[in-house]
């Protein structure tokens, strides 16, 4: 997902023997639906978790960016180049929303862009793949918006109120992301058979690393179950994979298009689509930094920061002199 | 990096179309109020959300203490006969 295999630093799930008074009575909030708001006791390492899965999130969003914004200059149409750049405009304004989440848990917007910029910081793997034509941008808008919402809609009842409220806004505006994708895919999916095949290539390509975005497996994995004890994490990601699966198919299928597993079936019996193995070797890979665009994204990302210092610094000295100047009226 | 100190943080209120109070949107950091309005307005005002912006600096934001929140509200909690169901009004008098 947009923030992957996020630990909690517990190594297994807190009993309710363990608890100080305190958390118990945190947890007992956290049972019964009542949000946490920023002010309010928590555990730390609850605080620390969150501040993790959040700053992952955001940071998704702002490197999410870059994949799309490489076809703004080339979109197809001014129709299309508007839409790309809307979307891209909101790509932005939701990593903004949940830094601001995160903050609340103490952590500042410096140190959130300084472990960013340094590599220190994860975000999700599938924004290390490459963009390669224009259908890309289809099949980034369908599947990995697609698999984002998937994840993002059960968020919006998390328990702590500012995620929770940030997930409201973005979902909000999530999925004119995913349909202005199938759109696009569906004209191509019903152009020349060039272009259909562009369509096709394109799901080969981010069929996979969609799938990968929700994770490995978490049946086992404490972290996961702390996590959905705490209610920051609501679905185990193997359930929301397979969700996506059996939405996605007949999407693919009204499309005339493929989906590149030889293994994918109706399974009538358990009524759900069943489907190949994944690579999680290409996962690992990915995620340890050696995915096919890694060091580009980021040093996209640093040297816009840096290229964009004077601007800010700019706008520091025009406040400054602002100030001076309205108390040197005022006195 | 730089080792400038963080714009501070503006708390954003936005009142929507019909006459409703300004309202918590969210929050974002500017250099100064001017900054915070134009910054609120791409990103909170991006889908026609609302007809006005109001930003206030979150450190001049005084709020109560959840610690506090027994003492200022159970009060309110005894005192039914301040909602109108409160009362009983005969049925053959209609609407009141």
């Amino acid at each position: 997902m947009y923030a992957q295999m996020v630990k909690t630093g517990v190594e297994h799930v807190r009993s309710k023997d363990e608890m100080s008074p305190e958390e118990q009575a945190f947890q007992e909030r956290v049972d019964a639906d009542i949000k946490i708001e920023p002010k309010e006791w928590m555990p730390e390492a609850y605080r620390k978790t969150l501040i993790r899965q959040i700053s992952q999130h955001a940071h998704s969003e702002i490197i999410g960016m870059q994949p799309e914004g490489n076809w703004i200059t080339r979109a197809p149409t001014l129709e299309r180049k508007a839409i790309l750049l809307a979307k891209v405009q909101d790509e932005a304004g939701h990593g903004l929303y949940l830094y601001c989440a995160a903050e609340t848990l103490g952590v500042s917007r410096d140190e959130l862009m300084e472990q960013l910029n340094s590599g220190k910081a994860k975000y999700s793997s599938i924004f290390n793949y490459p963009t390669l034509t224009w259908a890309d941008i289809g099949a980034i808008g369908w599947l990995v918006d697609g698999a984002a919402i998937m994840n993002q809609v059960p968020l919006q009842r998390c328990s702590y109120g500012p995620y929770s409220r940030a997930m409201i806004r973005i979902c909000k505006e999530e999925s004119f992301h995913q349909r202005q994708g199938y759109d696009a895919m569906t004209k191509l999916a019903r152009g020349t058979p060039e272009q259909k095949q562009m369509a096709q290539d394109a799901l080969n390509r981010w069929w996979w690393p969609s799938l990968m975005m929700f994770g490995p497996s978490d049946a086992d994995s404490v972290h996961s179950a702390q996590s959905m004890r705490w209610k920051i994490k609501i679905n185990s990601n193997d359930e929301l994979r397979q969700k996506f699966v059996d939405q996605t198919v007949p999407q693919a299928e009204y499309l005339g298009l493929t989906v590149p597993d030889p293994d994918l079936k109706w399974n009538a019996e358990r009524g759900h689509y069943d489907f190949g193995e994944i690579d999680w070797d290409e996962f690992y890979q990915v995620i340890a930094g050696n995915g096919p665009c890694n060091r580009q994204r980021l040093r996209t990302r640093v040297k816009a920061y840096e290229e964009g210092q004077w601007v800010r610094d700019a706008a520091d000295a025009y406040a400054a002199k602002k100030a001076a100047r309205s108390k040197a009226k005022a006195a | 990096m730089t080792d400038k100190k963080e714009w501070p943080l503006w708390e954003v209120f936005i009142r929507s179309q019909h006459g409703l109070a300004h309202r918590h949107v969210g929050s974002l950091h500017a250099p100064d109020a001017e900054m915070a309005i134009m910054n609120a307005r791409d990103v909170y005002t991006r889908r026609n959300e609302g007809v006005s912006i109001w930003v206030v600096k979150a450190s001049d934001i005084s709020a109560s203490s959840p610690g506090e929140k027994g003492p200022l509200f159970d009060p309110a909690n005894s005192k039914v006969y301040r909602h109108p169901t409160f009362y009983e009004i005969p049925e053959e008098l209609g609407h009141m």
